[in-house]
């Protein structure tokens, strides 16, 4: 098992935050023009897995009239494999704070939130008292920026940027139609950034080091680093930054246990990449790679010889099922459908035909799911059907 | 301004205004696209996906009704993609709704059935949901049957409780698989603030909320000869009944109604419209008496402003949220229950029929006529004074039934003694009616002469905003109402109970000064019940609004206290306005109620 | 006016966090967080004193899985049962728990100590399996470690 030199890891994100009112201040005195440009040029997308260009969200947040407008930091980390956002919140926090004050001047927002997940209010004091500093900077640099913690409380659907401001302005977490986006009219109809905790870490790197420095990590189309969340059966579980655009086979060397099966890239709501695709299948964006490239909120899940797929992919439709909000029906519906569907083909009550249909049914909810979690599911279905198929039957 | 822009709909193009929705375009253009959370009333949704449409370029399809046209969209409403997705989503609802159609109360006027038909979904290959959850219905309600094994989960119902009536009863409740329309707790309708008025089940798409159908009682009445069975319409039941029938919106069948209902087998057939003159002589008759203790007797207890009492929703709303306004409601029974209590004393005696025998069964546009029926305190005959109350839509199934060709039927006249009406009777089924009828009696109590505007029609209470003002100056009184004169009596007309809302909220802040209120629980008053044909929507309330008042200028008297019948009522038994008798009979009590 | 322990706790977190329906999730944490779940009392009691209609609280409150409706014990046993931790051995510490606390899933001990409940990731997959205990996390567990740990439980007093 040789390393390659394409697995590259780099320390960013959790190297010693002790800077953080140094960047604060430089940032702060350029003109927000400058510091859109800069994010814009460094083709930092999203990390919590939509990708969305960064700069442009804050371009168009900072372009909107209106007289409220805010920062969101995302913090409802619940897709099923991620951690690296709780470690993020509890290691470097001043980080992210940073972030959000330099969005803040840039889109002219003076409230910042952050949605902590209900699971993790062990963090919540901790963090509170970081946020009490950060106001002591602020009010000593004159800085107009307060930030407030928000809980939720065991919904994974508010991960979804508007289901999560449904649920700050103390309703269900139900997504929104869109549009109108965030960046027009997000939380309490105010222009609105919603960044994920990653994501704004990694705008303080670019703050720090300069856009060149991280654009120059990666691959076309997926520029930069990224955190790496991997658990499951490999020995050296845990949270890793790398760069972009590594071959999963790569990964697998680096992570495997000798007898990966396959890997759940992006979570349930990812896709499940066999081993006979592991040398096709690049890490990053969307964009034009060796084989097939994923979008990807990080988390690596991997599965040797051992484990049932029947088992893994009847795990992620319960807990989709659970979880989705049930407003739209292909969501609601088709999540007890293909759960119970896949259990009747291996019961044998229905014949293994179903799953044709069942295939064209999650590409009617890609299609037509009001948000991204209806829309998801295909993606775990599809390539877990497809690609053991056997394992669904037998 | 809003400018234009070009969008093209299967291929077609077109001009828009900037801001339509791709559904809006479509519509304009004659292209219908398949709905069923979307609805005219209501706020939109999005969430049935069940109008989903492609735009060329995106791979995702898009709801028509959320999404805004922008300049150079092209439009597929039918292509490939959009007609199997359809009907994934149509089968997906089928596949989670209990589908035995030909048990439900709304077959053949079902949304989902007719989308299952329009796609000819003729096998059902996923799994069926709905035998695997153990779903009960809600039947404690008077008025109000819910049967979550048809629920589509749409929200229309909640919307409409919440947006149209700001009364609140229904909610969505858990997630996933889980999610469904639930009360308060999920306790029986009956034992939350619901008002019975029925908005929910003209608005829900299914048969999972209908209402509490009395048919099989009735008939066995009818058919049963010792019993003499006496029936009562609402005017607003004539400007509706029509379109069960095949008719258009807005046509006037208060003949045919008549004719049919004495095909049927009623033995008297008499009008509601009587007793809405009689509701208007002693309500007016109490306004009057209230001014005179605030003005002249300066007296501290009398409550003003002074609210109408003939809407049993709104009733019900007023006591379980502003129950310390009950005394400002007038003490006058609706029309309903003063026929009720009418026709087992003074119409029995008078056709020489002993009361124990009649059953007295009224026609409604309405649900919570049905809960008032019920009511403990509304015994004052003797006996239950109303029986049993069929809406628009029962009566027209009476009539299917029956197998009468409706709209052929030569018009027939009401039956003596209780079916005289006045113009201002059959207005009572609009917004505003009302209290026009109120006030045109009332002011010519006071000065001897027709109320100061053209033909009697009093066009600044009609219409169909949420909430109108009026003002009317008294001149030159008579000599008894002298302490009225120059006095401008002020009215508030509102409708649908989130505008109760309003008017109440201003009443407790202090800054209505109004002596007299109208208020309907429906929107657009009677004419848009929770009882009246489904669907209804704006064009169709503003068609049934314009046969009322049609109705009220074709006949030949226009004020209640002229009704014939009700100045022989008045002789022969009930003696004099707010008079003992009237005291019994006519009037009533409220009850307090929690408020959540 | 004479209020009950409910009545004032619900007023002053409605002092707290305001009376807007934006502050009706941290109403209902704080609620939760002291009585353990939201009776149908505390529900109506909220309703009045932010004045949302009761059906609305309700239905905000049955959407998130951490605002419990039905009566719970003073200390909530979350156990993780997705992908990571399910394979990682979550049968066997639910067995354990079960076997030591003698209630299932979904159940409360007789003297409200416990209650045990399943839930979805709670993002320590590298740990796994792992369980909450109220806000708590507990992480790398084994049938030992949860004797270890439910037995520091009982002897906390209620």
């Amino acid at each position: 098992m040789a390393y390659s030199y394409q697995l590259k890891r780099v320390d960013f994100i959790f190297k010693n935050e002790n800077n953080w009112e140094k960047v604060l201040s430089t940032t702060i005195k350029k003109k927000p023009e400058d510091i859109i440009n800069e994010l814009i040029s460094s083709e930092l997308k999203g990390r919590g897995g939509a990708g969305f260009p960064t700069g442009l969200k804050w371009k168009l947040t900072s372009e909107a009239k209106a007289k409220n407008k805010y920062v969101i930091c995302n913090a409802d980390e619940g897709e099923p494999g991620t951690f690296k956002d709780r470690e993020i919140l509890s290691r470097v926090p001043y980080k992210v704070l940073t972030a959000m004050a330099v969005c803040g001047h840039v889109t002219g927002a003076k409230e910042g939130f952050i949605y902590l997940r209900g699971e993790y209010k062990f963090l919540e004091e901790e963090l509170n008292k970081a946020i009490e500093e950060f106001h002591y900077y602020c009010k000593e640099t004159n800085l107009d920026f307060k930030v407030k913690i928000f809980m939720g409380s065991g919904a994974y659907i508010c991960g979804e940027e508007t289901a999560l401001m449904e649920s700050m302005e103390g309703r269900r977490g139900e997504p929104r139609n869109k549009p109108p986006f965030p960046t027009q009219a997000g939380y309490m109809d105010g222009p609105t950034v919603i960044n994920n905790v990653e994501t704004l870490v990694h705008t303080f790197t670019i703050f720090e080091y300069g856009a060149k420095k991280f654009y120059d990590l990666g691959v076309q189309y997926s520029r930069g680093t990224k955190l790496f969340s991997v658990s499951g059966d490999t020995p050296k579980p845990g949270i890793y930054e790398l760069e972009l655009g590594m071959s999963l086979q790569d990964f697998v060397y680096e992570f495997g246990d000798g007898d990966t099966k396959a890997v759940q890239v992006g979570g349930a709501s990812g896709f499940l990449v066999p081993r006979k695709k592991f040398n096709d299948t690049a890490i990053g964006y969307q964009g034009k790679l060796v084989g097939i490239s994923l979008p990807t909120g990080g988390s690596m899940m991997l599965f040797n010889s051992s484990r049932s797929m029947f088992n893994v992919l009847d795990n992620y439709l319960e807990f989709f099922r659970e979880e989705s909000c049930g407003q739209c029906t292909p969501c609601r519906v088709g999540c007890q459908q293909l759960l119970l569907g896949i259990k009747a083909v291996k019961r044998g009550e229905k014949p293994a035909s179903y799953l044709e249909k069942l295939l064209r049914l999650t590409e009617t909810m890609q299609y037509t799911a009001k948000c991204g979690l209806g829309q998801s599911v295909a993606n775990s279905f599809s390539s877990i059907v497809e690609n053991f198929r056997e394992e669904m039957i037998y | 301004m809003t400018k234009n822009i070009n969008i093209s709909i299967n291929g077609y193009p077109v001009d828009v205004k900037k801001g339509k929705t791709i559904l809006e375009a479509a519509e304009e253009q004659g292209v219908r696209i398949p709905t069923l959370c979307y609805h005219k009333d209501l706020c939109v949704a999005g969430n049935c996906r069940v109008c989903v449409v492609e735009v060329v370029g995106q791979k995702r399809l898009s709801a028509a009704c959320a999404t805004p046209c922008e300049d150079g969209m092209e439009i597929l409403t039918n292509s490939l993609k959009v007609r199997n997705s359809r009907k994934h989503i149509i089968e997906l609802l089928l596949s989670e709704h209990n589908a035995d159609c030909t048990k439900c109360y709304r077959n053949g006027n079902c949304e989902l059935q007719e989308l299952a038909s329009e796609y000819k979904i003729m096998t059902q290959d996923f799994l069926e949901l709905a035998p695997m959850k153990s779903y009960t219905i809600d039947m404690f309600s008077p008025s109000i049957m819910k049967d979550d094994s048809k629920c589509i989960r749409c929200q229309r119902c909640v919307r409409t409780c919440s947006e149209l009536q700001g009364v609140n009863a229904l909610t969505v409740a858990y997630k996933g698989d889980k999610m469904k329309i639930a009360t308060f707790f999920e306790k029986p309708m009956n034992d939350v603030v619901c008002t019975n008025c029925g908005q929910c089940v003209n608005h829900c798409p299914t048969g999972a909320l209908v209402e509490k159908n009395y048919i099989e009682e009735v008939w066995e009445a009818i058919s049963d000869p010792t019993k003499h069975v006496v029936v009562q319409t609402a005017p607003a039941v004539r400007v509706g009944l029509g379109e069960e029938l095949g008719m258009k919106p807005g046509e006037r069948v208060t003949g045919k109604m008549a004719a049919a209902l004495k095909r049927l087998g009623f033995n008297s057939v008499l009008d509601t419209d009587f007793s809405a003159d009689l509701t208007i002589v002693e309500e007016g008759n109490e306004l009057l008496m209230r001014l005179k203790k605030a003005l002249v007797d300066k007296d501290p207890d009398v409550k003003l402003p002074m609210a109408t009492s003939c809407s049993p929703g709104w009733i019900k709303y007023i006591e379980h949220l502003y129950p310390e306004y009950l005394d400002n409601l007038s003490t006058c029974k609706s029309p309903q229950q003063m026929f009720g209590a009418l026709a087992k004393t003074y119409y029995a005696k008078a056709r020489n029929l002993d009361p124990e025998n009649i059953v007295s069964v009224s026609i409604m546009p309405c649900t919570a006529k049905k809960f008032e029926a019920n009511r403990p305190e509304m015994h004052d005959s003797g006996y239950r004074d109303v029986d049993y109350v069929l809406t628009t839509r029962e009566l027209a199934i009476l009539i299917k039934q029956a197998g009468l060709d409706f709209e052929k039927l030569a018009p027939a006249k009401f039956d003596r003694l209780m079916g005289e009406s006045t113009g201002a009777g059959v207005i009572f089924g609009a917004t505003g009616g009302v209290m026009e009828a109120a006030l045109r009696t009332a002011y010519e109590l006071v000065t001897g002469r027709d109320v100061p505007f053209d033909n009697l029609n009093i066009l600044p209470v009609r219409g169909l905003e949420g909430v109108r003002k009026a003002t009317i100056k008294i001149e030159k009184p008579l000599k008894e109402w002298s302490f009225l004169d120059g006095v401008e009596l002020k009215c508030a007309v509102a409708h649908g109970l989130v505008n109760a809302k309003k008017v109440m909220d201003a009443v407790k802040a202090g800054e209505a000064d109004f002596h007299f209120i109208e208020i309907m629980a429906c929107p657009g008053g009677c004419l848009g019940g929770g009882g009246q044909p489904i669907p209804t929507n704006p064009e169709i309330r503003k068609k049934r609004t314009e046969a009322i008042y049609a109705e009220d200028g074709d006949l030949p008297l226009r004020k209640s206290h002229e009704n014939p019948e009700i100045q022989k009522l008045y002789k022969d038994f009930l003696i004099e306005p707010l008079g003992e008798k009237s005291h019994h009979l006519l009037h009533t009590k409220y009850t307090k109620r929690k408020h959540y | 006016m004479l209020m009950d322990p409910v009545q004032s706790l619900i007023k002053g977190l409605a002092d707290k966090y305001g009376r807007t329906r934006e502050s009706l999730l941290p109403v209902m944490q704080g609620v939760v967080q002291q009585e353990k779940y939201l009776s149908e009392y505390s529900m109506v009691e909220i309703a009045r004193e932010m004045d949302i209609p009761a059906s609305d609280v309700y239905g905000t409150a049955t959407f998130y899985s951490f605002l419990e409706t039905q009566p719970a014990g003073k200390f909530i046993i979350r156990v993780c049962k997705t992908i990571t931790c399910s394979m990682k051995g979550k049968n066997q510490i639910l067995f354990s728990i079960q076997d030591m606390l003698k209630i299932k899933v979904g159940e409360t001990t007789p003297d409200n100590r416990f209650t045990l409940l399943e839930t979805n990731c709670l993002g320590w997959c590298h740990k796994a399996p792992a369980m909450l205990i109220n806000d708590e996390v507990y992480t790398d567990l084994t049938p030992e470690k949860i004797r270890e740990i439910l037995s520091g439980y009982i002897k906390k007093s209620i």
